[in-house]
Protein backbone atom coordinates (compact mmCIF):
# COMPACT_ATOMS: atom_id res chain seq x y z
CA UNK A 1 0.00 0.00 0.00
CA UNK A 2 2.70 2.39 1.08
CA UNK A 3 4.86 1.28 -1.83
CA UNK A 4 1.99 2.05 -4.22
CA UNK A 5 1.71 5.54 -2.75
CA UNK A 6 5.42 6.13 -3.16
CA UNK A 7 5.36 4.80 -6.73
CA UNK A 8 2.41 7.04 -7.55
CA UNK A 9 4.11 10.03 -6.03
CA UNK A 10 7.24 9.39 -8.07
CA UNK A 11 5.21 9.02 -11.24
CA UNK A 12 3.31 12.23 -10.53
CA UNK A 13 6.54 14.08 -9.88
CA UNK A 14 7.96 12.66 -13.11
CA UNK A 15 4.92 13.78 -15.08
CA UNK A 16 4.98 17.27 -13.59
CA UNK A 17 8.73 17.62 -14.28
CA UNK A 18 8.22 16.46 -17.82
CA UNK A 19 5.39 18.94 -18.31
CA UNK A 20 7.46 21.84 -16.95
CA UNK A 21 10.42 20.82 -19.09
CA UNK A 22 8.33 20.69 -22.27
CA UNK A 23 6.87 24.08 -21.39
CA UNK A 24 10.36 25.55 -20.99
CA UNK A 25 11.43 24.02 -24.32
CA UNK A 26 8.34 25.45 -26.00
CA UNK A 27 9.39 28.93 -24.85
CA UNK A 28 13.01 28.38 -25.95
CA UNK A 29 11.78 27.25 -29.36
CA UNK A 30 10.53 30.77 -30.06
CA UNK A 31 14.18 31.61 -30.73
CA UNK A 32 16.74 29.72 -32.81
CA UNK A 33 17.54 26.24 -31.54
CA UNK A 34 21.06 24.86 -31.98
CA UNK A 35 21.47 22.00 -34.42
CA UNK A 36 24.45 20.35 -32.76
CA UNK A 37 25.80 20.35 -29.19
CA UNK A 38 29.06 18.71 -28.13
CA UNK A 39 29.76 17.61 -24.57
CA UNK A 40 33.00 17.01 -22.70
CA UNK A 41 31.78 14.82 -19.87
CA UNK A 42 34.36 15.83 -17.29
CA UNK A 43 34.18 15.19 -13.56
CA UNK A 44 33.01 11.61 -13.06
CA UNK A 45 36.05 10.67 -11.03
CA UNK A 46 35.82 13.81 -8.92
CA UNK A 47 32.14 13.09 -8.36
CA UNK A 48 32.95 9.59 -7.09
CA UNK A 49 35.63 11.01 -4.78
CA UNK A 50 33.27 13.75 -3.52
CA UNK A 51 30.62 11.23 -2.50
CA UNK A 52 33.05 8.50 -1.39
CA UNK A 53 31.91 6.17 -4.12
CA UNK A 54 33.73 3.57 -6.11
CA UNK A 55 35.06 4.85 -9.44
CA UNK A 56 32.73 2.55 -11.37
CA UNK A 57 29.75 4.07 -9.60
CA UNK A 58 31.01 7.49 -10.63
CA UNK A 59 31.03 6.41 -14.28
CA UNK A 60 27.55 4.88 -13.92
CA UNK A 61 26.29 8.18 -12.52
CA UNK A 62 27.88 9.79 -15.56
CA UNK A 63 25.99 7.44 -17.88
CA UNK A 64 22.68 8.30 -16.20
CA UNK A 65 23.42 11.99 -16.59
CA UNK A 66 24.26 11.37 -20.24
CA UNK A 67 20.99 9.56 -20.91
CA UNK A 68 19.04 12.42 -19.30
CA UNK A 69 20.96 15.02 -21.27
CA UNK A 70 20.44 13.14 -24.56
CA UNK A 71 16.73 12.93 -23.82
CA UNK A 72 16.53 16.68 -23.13
CA UNK A 73 18.50 17.49 -26.29
CA UNK A 74 16.19 15.40 -28.44
CA UNK A 75 13.07 16.86 -26.83
CA UNK A 76 14.45 20.31 -27.57
CA UNK A 77 14.85 19.37 -31.22
CA UNK A 78 18.59 18.94 -31.61
CA UNK A 79 19.68 16.80 -34.51
CA UNK A 80 23.31 16.11 -33.60
CA UNK A 81 24.91 15.38 -30.24
CA UNK A 82 28.61 14.63 -29.84
CA UNK A 83 30.21 13.28 -26.68
CA UNK A 84 33.86 12.93 -25.72
CA UNK A 85 33.89 9.44 -24.30
CA UNK A 86 37.59 8.58 -24.33
CA UNK A 87 40.62 10.53 -25.47
CA UNK A 88 43.81 8.98 -26.84
CA UNK A 89 45.52 10.82 -23.98
CA UNK A 90 43.42 8.87 -21.49
CA UNK A 91 45.45 5.78 -22.33
CA UNK A 92 48.02 7.34 -19.96
CA UNK A 93 45.72 6.58 -17.01
CA UNK A 94 46.01 3.61 -14.70
CA UNK A 95 45.15 0.28 -16.39
CA UNK A 96 42.25 -0.48 -14.03
CA UNK A 97 40.74 2.91 -14.77
CA UNK A 98 41.05 2.39 -18.51
CA UNK A 99 39.47 -1.02 -18.08
CA UNK A 100 36.55 0.55 -16.18
CA UNK A 101 35.83 2.91 -19.02
CA UNK A 102 36.20 0.21 -21.67
CA UNK A 103 33.84 -2.09 -19.74
CA UNK A 104 31.31 0.73 -19.45
CA UNK A 105 31.60 1.44 -23.18
CA UNK A 106 31.15 -2.23 -23.97
CA UNK A 107 27.96 -2.37 -21.85
CA UNK A 108 26.57 0.69 -23.61
CA UNK A 109 27.37 -0.66 -27.07
CA UNK A 110 25.85 -4.03 -26.27
CA UNK A 111 22.73 -2.18 -25.20
CA UNK A 112 22.63 -0.47 -28.61
CA UNK A 113 22.89 -3.84 -30.36
CA UNK A 114 19.59 -5.09 -28.95
CA UNK A 115 17.70 -4.10 -32.07
CA UNK A 116 14.17 -3.59 -30.86
CA UNK A 117 14.59 -2.67 -27.23
CA UNK A 118 17.60 -0.36 -27.29
CA UNK A 119 17.01 3.29 -26.42
CA UNK A 120 18.77 4.52 -29.56
CA UNK A 121 16.59 2.42 -31.83
CA UNK A 122 13.41 3.38 -30.01
CA UNK A 123 14.20 7.06 -30.51
CA UNK A 124 15.55 6.71 -34.04
CA UNK A 125 19.11 7.72 -33.16
CA UNK A 126 21.91 6.88 -35.56
CA UNK A 127 25.24 6.27 -33.82
CA UNK A 128 28.74 6.99 -35.11
CA UNK A 129 31.94 6.08 -33.32
CA UNK A 130 34.51 8.72 -34.12
CA UNK A 131 38.22 8.27 -33.57
CA UNK A 132 41.15 6.01 -34.20
CA UNK A 133 39.23 2.79 -33.52
CA UNK A 134 42.32 0.71 -34.34
CA UNK A 135 43.62 1.67 -30.88
CA UNK A 136 40.75 -0.20 -29.23
CA UNK A 137 40.60 -3.89 -28.50
CA UNK A 138 39.45 -6.08 -31.39
CA UNK A 139 36.22 -7.00 -29.58
CA UNK A 140 35.28 -3.41 -28.76
CA UNK A 141 36.02 -2.19 -32.27
CA UNK A 142 33.92 -4.97 -33.79
CA UNK A 143 31.06 -4.14 -31.41
CA UNK A 144 31.31 -0.44 -32.29
CA UNK A 145 31.19 -1.17 -36.02
CA UNK A 146 28.25 -3.49 -35.55
CA UNK A 147 26.40 -0.81 -33.57
CA UNK A 148 27.00 1.67 -36.39
CA UNK A 149 25.52 -0.80 -38.86
CA UNK A 150 22.54 -1.67 -36.69
CA UNK A 151 21.59 1.99 -36.23
CA UNK A 152 22.40 3.10 -39.77
CA UNK A 153 18.74 3.36 -40.83
CA UNK A 154 17.74 5.62 -37.92
CA UNK A 155 17.11 9.19 -38.96
CA UNK A 156 15.58 11.19 -36.12
CA UNK A 157 18.89 12.24 -34.56
CA UNK A 158 22.61 11.46 -34.67
CA UNK A 159 24.82 10.61 -31.72
CA UNK A 160 28.56 10.87 -32.31
CA UNK A 161 30.66 9.10 -29.70
CA UNK A 162 34.31 10.16 -29.75
CA UNK A 163 36.30 7.13 -28.71
CA UNK A 164 40.11 6.92 -28.90
CA UNK A 165 39.92 10.41 -30.33
CA UNK A 166 41.99 13.55 -30.31
CA UNK A 167 41.77 16.44 -32.72
CA UNK A 168 45.50 16.21 -33.46
CA UNK A 169 45.04 12.60 -34.49
CA UNK A 170 42.00 13.48 -36.60
CA UNK A 171 43.75 16.37 -38.33
CA UNK A 172 46.90 14.31 -38.92
CA UNK A 173 44.79 11.61 -40.53
CA UNK A 174 43.02 14.21 -42.69
CA UNK A 175 46.36 15.70 -43.78
CA UNK A 176 47.67 12.25 -44.62
CA UNK A 177 44.61 11.39 -46.71
CA UNK A 178 44.70 14.78 -48.46
CA UNK A 179 48.36 14.24 -49.37
CA UNK A 180 47.55 10.74 -50.61
CA UNK A 181 44.75 12.09 -52.80
CA UNK A 182 46.94 14.90 -54.12
CA UNK A 183 49.73 12.43 -54.83
CA UNK A 184 47.39 10.10 -56.70
CA UNK A 185 45.91 12.96 -58.71
CA UNK A 186 49.39 14.16 -59.62
CA UNK A 187 50.69 10.79 -60.75
CA UNK A 188 47.42 9.57 -62.19
CA UNK A 189 47.33 12.34 -64.86
CA UNK A 190 48.70 11.77 -68.34
CA UNK A 191 52.41 12.22 -68.72
CA UNK A 192 53.02 15.03 -71.15
CA UNK A 193 55.92 17.28 -71.94
CA UNK A 194 55.63 19.79 -69.18
CA UNK A 195 58.43 22.17 -68.28
CA UNK A 196 59.74 21.97 -64.73
CA UNK A 197 58.32 25.27 -63.52
CA UNK A 198 54.94 24.47 -65.04
CA UNK A 199 54.98 21.07 -63.39
CA UNK A 200 55.27 22.77 -60.02
CA UNK A 201 52.20 24.89 -60.78
CA UNK A 202 50.27 21.93 -62.12
CA UNK A 203 50.64 20.14 -58.79
CA UNK A 204 47.16 19.94 -57.18
CA UNK A 205 46.75 22.67 -54.63
CA UNK A 206 45.26 21.44 -51.37
CA UNK A 207 42.32 23.56 -50.30
CA UNK A 208 40.51 23.81 -47.02
CA UNK A 209 37.60 21.71 -48.32
CA UNK A 210 40.02 18.92 -49.27
CA UNK A 211 41.26 18.65 -45.69
CA UNK A 212 37.80 19.10 -44.20
CA UNK A 213 36.37 16.29 -46.29
CA UNK A 214 38.80 13.83 -44.70
CA UNK A 215 37.90 14.64 -41.09
CA UNK A 216 36.27 11.85 -39.07
CA UNK A 217 33.64 14.41 -38.03
CA UNK A 218 32.73 15.25 -41.64
CA UNK A 219 29.55 13.19 -41.12
CA UNK A 220 28.04 16.03 -39.07
CA UNK A 221 27.90 19.85 -39.25
CA UNK A 222 30.05 21.85 -36.83
CA UNK A 223 28.72 22.11 -33.27
CA UNK A 224 26.88 25.25 -32.27
CA UNK A 225 27.68 24.87 -28.59
CA UNK A 226 30.47 23.05 -26.75
CA UNK A 227 29.72 22.30 -23.10
CA UNK A 228 32.47 21.12 -20.76
CA UNK A 229 31.42 20.26 -17.24
CA UNK A 230 33.43 20.50 -14.01
CA UNK A 231 34.60 24.06 -14.56
CA UNK A 232 37.83 23.31 -16.44
CA UNK A 233 38.18 25.88 -19.21
CA UNK A 234 40.15 24.11 -21.88
CA UNK A 235 39.40 22.07 -24.98
CA UNK A 236 41.69 19.11 -24.23
CA UNK A 237 42.24 18.31 -27.90
CA UNK A 238 38.54 17.92 -28.67
CA UNK A 239 36.98 19.12 -31.94
CA UNK A 240 39.56 21.87 -32.40
CA UNK A 241 38.82 22.09 -36.14
CA UNK A 242 35.06 22.06 -35.69
CA UNK A 243 34.71 24.56 -32.82
CA UNK A 244 36.40 27.60 -34.38
CA UNK A 245 33.28 29.72 -34.09
CA UNK A 246 31.35 27.61 -31.61
CA UNK A 247 29.97 29.00 -28.36
CA UNK A 248 31.98 27.64 -25.43
CA UNK A 249 30.29 27.04 -22.08
CA UNK A 250 32.08 25.81 -18.97
CA UNK A 251 29.65 25.20 -16.10
CA UNK A 252 31.27 24.37 -12.77
CA UNK A 253 28.99 21.39 -12.10
CA UNK A 254 30.63 17.96 -12.38
CA UNK A 255 29.26 15.84 -15.23
CA UNK A 256 26.87 13.68 -13.13
CA UNK A 257 25.50 16.94 -11.63
CA UNK A 258 24.81 18.57 -14.99
CA UNK A 259 21.11 19.16 -15.53
CA UNK A 260 18.37 20.88 -17.43
CA UNK A 261 19.22 24.35 -16.13
CA UNK A 262 22.70 24.16 -17.68
CA UNK A 263 21.31 23.15 -21.04
CA UNK A 264 18.73 25.96 -20.92
CA UNK A 265 21.41 28.50 -19.98
CA UNK A 266 23.65 27.34 -22.84
CA UNK A 267 20.80 27.61 -25.36
CA UNK A 268 19.85 31.09 -24.10
CA UNK A 269 23.45 32.26 -24.55
CA UNK A 270 23.47 30.72 -28.02
CA UNK A 271 20.29 32.59 -28.94
CA UNK A 272 21.72 35.89 -27.71
CA UNK A 273 24.71 35.63 -30.05
CA UNK A 274 23.02 33.86 -32.93
CA UNK A 275 21.94 36.84 -35.03
CA UNK A 276 25.41 38.46 -34.76
CA UNK A 277 27.14 35.22 -35.79
CA UNK A 278 24.77 34.66 -38.70
CA UNK A 279 25.53 38.18 -39.94
CA UNK A 280 29.27 37.47 -39.73
CA UNK A 281 28.89 34.18 -41.63
CA UNK A 282 27.07 35.99 -44.45
CA UNK A 283 29.80 38.64 -44.64
CA UNK A 284 32.65 36.13 -44.96
CA UNK B 1 39.32 42.74 -32.41
CA UNK B 2 42.44 44.89 -32.45
CA UNK B 3 43.95 45.17 -35.90
CA UNK B 4 46.97 47.20 -34.94
CA UNK B 5 49.90 46.50 -32.76
CA UNK B 6 51.95 49.67 -32.82
CA UNK B 7 51.51 53.15 -31.32
CA UNK B 8 50.96 56.45 -33.08
CA UNK B 9 53.54 59.23 -33.25
CA UNK B 10 52.50 60.95 -30.03
CA UNK B 11 52.92 57.79 -27.98
CA UNK B 12 56.47 57.24 -29.28
CA UNK B 13 57.79 59.71 -26.70
CA UNK B 14 56.90 57.34 -23.91
CA UNK B 15 59.12 54.66 -25.40
CA UNK B 16 62.33 56.53 -24.81
CA UNK B 17 61.91 56.52 -21.03
CA UNK B 18 62.81 53.57 -18.80
CA UNK B 19 60.33 50.71 -18.68
CA UNK B 20 57.63 51.83 -16.30
CA UNK B 21 54.40 50.53 -14.91
CA UNK B 22 51.21 50.85 -16.82
CA UNK B 23 49.32 54.12 -16.63
CA UNK B 24 45.73 53.81 -15.45
CA UNK B 25 43.37 52.79 -18.18
CA UNK B 26 39.76 53.75 -18.41
CA UNK B 27 38.00 51.45 -16.03
CA UNK B 28 34.60 50.08 -16.83
CA UNK B 29 32.12 48.80 -14.33
CA UNK B 30 32.20 45.24 -15.56
CA UNK B 31 35.58 44.21 -14.24
CA UNK B 32 35.26 41.01 -12.28
CA UNK B 33 36.63 40.03 -8.87
CA UNK B 34 39.71 41.41 -7.18
CA UNK B 35 43.01 40.16 -8.42
CA UNK B 36 45.52 40.48 -5.63
CA UNK B 37 44.37 38.27 -2.73
CA UNK B 38 46.51 40.28 -0.34
CA UNK B 39 44.94 43.60 -1.29
CA UNK B 40 42.76 44.82 1.56
CA UNK B 41 41.27 48.00 0.09
CA UNK B 42 38.13 47.79 -1.99
CA UNK B 43 39.68 49.61 -4.96
CA UNK B 44 41.55 47.66 -7.56
CA UNK B 45 45.19 48.76 -7.78
CA UNK B 46 45.60 50.38 -11.16
CA UNK B 47 49.16 51.41 -10.59
CA UNK B 48 51.30 49.42 -8.18
CA UNK B 49 53.87 51.42 -6.29
CA UNK B 50 57.23 50.27 -5.03
CA UNK B 51 55.73 49.57 -1.59
CA UNK B 52 52.93 47.41 -2.99
CA UNK B 53 54.95 45.20 -5.24
CA UNK B 54 56.69 42.37 -3.42
CA UNK B 55 59.93 41.70 -5.11
CA UNK B 56 60.34 38.07 -6.03
CA UNK B 57 63.86 37.73 -7.22
CA UNK B 58 65.56 34.53 -8.18
CA UNK B 59 68.77 33.82 -9.98
CA UNK B 60 68.11 33.26 -13.66
CA UNK B 61 68.55 29.63 -14.69
CA UNK B 62 70.44 28.34 -17.68
CA UNK B 63 68.87 29.28 -20.98
CA UNK B 64 66.61 32.06 -19.61
CA UNK B 65 67.12 35.81 -19.73
CA UNK B 66 69.90 37.22 -17.60
CA UNK B 67 67.47 39.83 -16.16
CA UNK B 68 65.71 38.97 -12.92
CA UNK B 69 61.93 38.98 -13.40
CA UNK B 70 60.05 40.89 -10.73
CA UNK B 71 56.65 39.36 -10.02
CA UNK B 72 53.83 41.00 -8.08
CA UNK B 73 52.52 39.51 -4.88
CA UNK B 74 50.27 36.52 -5.46
CA UNK B 75 52.07 35.07 -8.47
CA UNK B 76 54.36 32.09 -8.20
CA UNK B 77 57.38 32.05 -10.45
CA UNK B 78 57.34 28.32 -11.12
CA UNK B 79 53.73 28.51 -12.34
CA UNK B 80 54.17 31.39 -14.78
CA UNK B 81 53.08 30.55 -18.32
CA UNK B 82 55.80 30.55 -20.95
CA UNK B 83 53.50 31.48 -23.80
CA UNK B 84 50.45 33.71 -23.50
CA UNK B 85 48.05 34.26 -26.38
CA UNK B 86 45.53 37.08 -26.53
CA UNK B 87 42.44 37.78 -28.64
CA UNK B 88 42.22 41.56 -28.43
CA UNK B 89 38.49 41.94 -28.86
CA UNK B 90 36.24 44.93 -28.19
CA UNK B 91 37.95 48.03 -29.62
CA UNK B 92 35.08 49.05 -31.83
CA UNK B 93 32.55 48.46 -29.09
CA UNK B 94 34.67 50.54 -26.71
CA UNK B 95 34.63 53.44 -29.16
CA UNK B 96 30.91 53.06 -29.86
CA UNK B 97 30.01 53.11 -26.16
CA UNK B 98 31.88 56.41 -25.83
CA UNK B 99 30.51 57.94 -29.01
CA UNK B 100 33.98 58.02 -30.52
CA UNK B 101 35.03 57.04 -34.07
CA UNK B 102 36.28 53.48 -34.55
CA UNK B 103 39.87 54.59 -35.00
CA UNK B 104 39.87 55.94 -31.45
CA UNK B 105 39.07 52.43 -30.29
CA UNK B 106 42.02 51.01 -32.17
CA UNK B 107 44.35 53.66 -30.76
CA UNK B 108 43.18 52.88 -27.24
CA UNK B 109 43.66 49.21 -27.98
CA UNK B 110 47.23 49.99 -28.96
CA UNK B 111 47.94 51.44 -25.57
CA UNK B 112 46.67 48.25 -23.95
CA UNK B 113 48.86 46.14 -26.18
CA UNK B 114 51.94 48.20 -25.42
CA UNK B 115 51.18 47.86 -21.74
CA UNK B 116 50.84 44.11 -22.07
CA UNK B 117 54.14 43.81 -23.95
CA UNK B 118 55.82 45.77 -21.16
CA UNK B 119 54.32 43.50 -18.50
CA UNK B 120 55.35 40.37 -20.35
CA UNK B 121 58.93 41.64 -20.56
CA UNK B 122 58.88 42.54 -16.89
CA UNK B 123 57.35 39.28 -15.67
CA UNK B 124 59.49 36.94 -17.72
CA UNK B 125 56.95 35.64 -20.19
CA UNK B 126 58.83 34.25 -23.16
CA UNK B 127 56.26 34.39 -25.96
CA UNK B 128 53.23 36.61 -26.49
CA UNK B 129 50.97 35.92 -29.44
CA UNK B 130 48.31 38.45 -30.33
CA UNK B 131 45.45 38.11 -32.77
CA UNK B 132 45.69 41.38 -34.63
CA UNK B 133 43.77 40.68 -37.82
CA UNK B 134 41.83 37.59 -38.77
CA UNK B 135 41.19 36.22 -42.28
CA UNK B 136 37.51 36.92 -41.53
CA UNK B 137 38.26 40.60 -40.90
CA UNK B 138 38.88 41.19 -44.63
CA UNK B 139 35.11 41.51 -44.97
CA UNK B 140 35.12 44.74 -42.94
CA UNK B 141 34.57 48.11 -44.70
CA UNK B 142 37.42 49.03 -47.06
CA UNK B 143 37.93 52.39 -45.37
CA UNK B 144 38.57 50.66 -42.06
CA UNK B 145 40.95 48.12 -43.58
CA UNK B 146 42.94 50.81 -45.43
CA UNK B 147 43.23 52.80 -42.23
CA UNK B 148 44.46 49.75 -40.36
CA UNK B 149 47.04 48.83 -42.98
CA UNK B 150 48.46 52.34 -42.97
CA UNK B 151 48.58 52.28 -39.18
CA UNK B 152 50.37 48.94 -39.29
CA UNK B 153 53.00 50.42 -41.57
CA UNK B 154 53.48 53.52 -39.50
CA UNK B 155 53.69 51.44 -36.35
CA UNK B 156 56.29 49.00 -37.67
CA UNK B 157 58.46 51.88 -38.85
CA UNK B 158 58.27 53.80 -35.62
CA UNK B 159 58.41 50.99 -33.07
CA UNK B 160 61.31 49.01 -34.49
CA UNK B 161 63.88 51.01 -32.56
CA UNK B 162 62.25 50.28 -29.22
CA UNK B 163 62.02 46.58 -30.03
CA UNK B 164 65.74 46.53 -30.70
CA UNK B 165 66.41 48.36 -27.46
CA UNK B 166 64.06 46.19 -25.37
CA UNK B 167 65.37 42.99 -26.99
CA UNK B 168 61.97 42.04 -28.30
CA UNK B 169 61.86 39.71 -31.26
CA UNK B 170 58.98 40.32 -33.61
CA UNK B 171 57.46 37.57 -35.77
CA UNK B 172 54.41 37.91 -37.95
CA UNK B 173 52.28 34.94 -38.96
CA UNK B 174 49.44 34.77 -41.45
CA UNK B 175 48.61 34.94 -45.12
CA UNK B 176 50.73 37.86 -46.30
CA UNK B 177 49.54 37.70 -49.90
CA UNK B 178 46.66 40.07 -49.17
CA UNK B 179 48.76 42.69 -47.36
CA UNK B 180 50.11 45.76 -49.20
CA UNK B 181 53.59 45.16 -50.64
CA UNK B 182 55.13 47.97 -48.63
CA UNK B 183 53.84 46.42 -45.40
CA UNK B 184 55.16 43.01 -46.39
CA UNK B 185 58.64 44.50 -46.90
CA UNK B 186 58.52 46.36 -43.60
CA UNK B 187 57.54 43.18 -41.79
CA UNK B 188 60.39 41.21 -43.37
CA UNK B 189 62.87 43.90 -42.38
CA UNK B 190 61.58 44.05 -38.82
CA UNK B 191 61.74 40.27 -38.47
CA UNK B 192 65.28 40.20 -39.81
CA UNK B 193 66.44 43.05 -37.60
CA UNK B 194 65.05 41.58 -34.41
CA UNK B 195 65.63 37.89 -35.07
CA UNK B 196 68.36 37.52 -32.47
CA UNK B 197 66.50 39.23 -29.63
CA UNK B 198 65.62 37.00 -26.73
CA UNK B 199 63.84 38.94 -23.97
CA UNK B 200 60.39 38.37 -25.41
CA UNK B 201 59.07 37.02 -28.70
CA UNK B 202 56.05 38.95 -29.88
CA UNK B 203 54.11 37.00 -32.49
CA UNK B 204 51.53 39.04 -34.31
CA UNK B 205 48.89 37.13 -36.21
CA UNK B 206 47.86 39.21 -39.21
CA UNK B 207 45.50 37.89 -41.90
CA UNK B 208 45.64 34.63 -39.97
CA UNK B 209 43.30 31.78 -39.23
CA UNK B 210 43.95 28.46 -37.53
CA UNK B 211 42.43 26.51 -40.40
CA UNK B 212 44.53 28.40 -42.94
CA UNK B 213 47.64 27.52 -40.90
CA UNK B 214 46.84 23.81 -41.03
CA UNK B 215 46.00 23.89 -44.73
CA UNK B 216 49.27 25.63 -45.61
CA UNK B 217 51.13 23.05 -43.48
CA UNK B 218 49.31 20.33 -45.40
CA UNK B 219 50.30 21.98 -48.69
CA UNK B 220 53.99 22.08 -47.63
CA UNK B 221 53.86 18.44 -46.60
CA UNK B 222 52.16 17.47 -49.88
CA UNK B 223 54.98 19.17 -51.78
CA UNK B 224 57.55 17.20 -49.77
CA UNK B 225 55.67 13.99 -50.56
CA UNK B 226 55.61 14.92 -54.24
CA UNK B 227 59.36 15.53 -54.15
CA UNK B 228 59.82 12.15 -52.45
CA UNK B 229 61.33 13.74 -49.34
CA UNK B 230 58.82 11.90 -47.14
CA UNK B 231 56.28 9.11 -47.50
CA UNK B 232 52.59 9.74 -46.71
CA UNK B 233 52.79 7.13 -43.97
CA UNK B 234 55.50 9.21 -42.24
CA UNK B 235 53.11 12.09 -41.71
CA UNK B 236 52.59 12.43 -37.98
CA UNK B 237 51.70 15.08 -35.41
CA UNK B 238 55.23 16.35 -34.93
CA UNK B 239 55.69 16.82 -38.68
CA UNK B 240 52.56 18.95 -38.84
CA UNK B 241 53.74 20.93 -35.83
CA UNK B 242 57.00 21.70 -37.63
CA UNK B 243 55.17 22.97 -40.70
CA UNK B 244 52.77 25.27 -38.88
CA UNK B 245 53.56 28.98 -38.89
CA UNK B 246 54.28 28.86 -35.16
CA UNK B 247 57.48 26.96 -35.97
CA UNK B 248 59.14 30.37 -35.58
CA UNK B 249 59.17 29.87 -31.83
CA UNK B 250 60.57 27.41 -29.30
CA UNK B 251 57.19 27.39 -27.48
CA UNK B 252 54.44 27.08 -30.10
CA UNK B 253 51.72 25.96 -27.69
CA UNK B 254 50.18 28.75 -25.60
CA UNK B 255 49.75 27.91 -21.92
CA UNK B 256 47.09 30.58 -21.51
CA UNK B 257 44.66 32.21 -23.93
CA UNK B 258 42.94 35.43 -22.87
CA UNK B 259 39.95 36.78 -24.76
CA UNK B 260 38.40 40.11 -23.83
CA UNK B 261 34.92 41.56 -24.42
CA UNK B 262 33.01 38.60 -23.07
CA UNK B 263 32.80 36.59 -26.29
CA UNK B 264 33.02 32.87 -25.49
CA UNK B 265 34.66 31.43 -28.59
CA UNK B 266 38.06 30.94 -30.18
CA UNK B 267 37.20 32.51 -33.58
CA UNK B 268 39.65 30.47 -35.65
CA UNK B 269 42.75 31.52 -33.74
CA UNK B 270 45.62 29.05 -33.27
CA UNK B 271 43.54 25.96 -33.80
CA UNK B 272 46.09 23.13 -33.45
CA UNK B 273 48.14 24.97 -30.88
CA UNK B 274 45.25 25.46 -28.43
CA UNK B 275 44.78 21.76 -27.73
CA UNK B 276 45.67 22.01 -24.03
CA UNK B 277 45.67 25.76 -23.53
CA UNK B 278 43.88 27.13 -20.50
CA UNK B 279 41.22 29.54 -21.69
CA UNK B 280 40.35 32.71 -19.82
CA UNK B 281 37.46 34.96 -20.79
CA UNK B 282 37.08 38.53 -19.55
CA UNK B 283 34.09 40.82 -19.76
CA UNK B 284 36.33 43.90 -20.13
CA UNK B 285 36.80 45.36 -23.59
CA UNK B 286 40.36 45.25 -24.92
CA UNK B 287 41.16 48.97 -24.44
CA UNK B 288 40.30 48.52 -20.75
CA UNK B 289 42.69 45.59 -20.35
CA UNK B 290 45.49 46.48 -18.00
CA UNK B 291 47.75 45.13 -15.29
CA UNK B 292 44.82 44.27 -13.02
CA UNK B 293 43.12 42.15 -15.67
CA UNK B 294 46.36 40.43 -16.64
CA UNK B 295 47.04 39.61 -13.00
CA UNK B 296 43.55 38.16 -12.69
CA UNK B 297 44.14 35.93 -15.71
CA UNK B 298 47.52 34.78 -14.42
CA UNK B 299 46.21 34.05 -10.93
CA UNK B 300 43.39 32.01 -12.41
CA UNK B 301 45.89 30.16 -14.59
CA UNK B 302 48.13 29.36 -11.64
CA UNK B 303 45.25 27.77 -9.75
CA UNK B 304 44.42 25.31 -12.50
CA UNK B 305 45.28 21.64 -12.49
CA UNK B 306 46.61 20.68 -15.89
CA UNK B 307 46.28 16.94 -16.41
CA UNK B 308 46.66 16.54 -20.21
CA UNK B 309 44.19 13.63 -20.11
CA UNK B 310 46.25 11.67 -17.62
CA UNK B 311 46.14 10.95 -13.88
CA UNK B 312 44.99 13.15 -11.04
CA UNK B 313 41.50 14.05 -9.88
Amino acid sequence: MEEDTVANAIQLFGNVSSFIRKFIFRILSVGPIPNHIAFIMDGNRRYAKKWNLDLRVGYKAGILALICMLKYCMELGLKYITIYAFSIDNFKRRPEEIQNVMDTMRDIIEGMLKEESSIVNQHGVRVYFIGNLRLLSEALRAAAEKAMNVTAKNDKAVLLVCLAYTSSNEITHAVQESCNDANRACHGGEKSEIKEEEEEEQYPIIKLVDVERQMYMAVAPDPDILIRSSGETRLSNFLLWQTTSCLLYFPKALWPELGLRHLVWAVLNFQRRHSYLEKKKKQS
Amino acid sequence: MLSLQFPLLQIINTLSSKPKLLSPNLHNAHLSSRINPHETTSKLPLRATAQDVAVNRTVAGAGSSAEEAVLPDGLRRELMPKHVAVIMDGNRRWAKVRGLPVRAGYEAGLRSLRGLVELCCKWGIRVLTVFAFSCDNWSRPKVEIDFLMSLFEKGVEEDLESFVREEIRISVIGDFSKLPKTLQELISDAEETTKNNSQLQLIVAVSYSGKYDIVQACQSIALKVKNSLIEPKDIDESLIEQELETNCTEFPYPDLLIRTSGELRVSNFLLWQLSYTELFFLQSLWPDFGEAEFLEALCSFQQRQRRYGGHGL
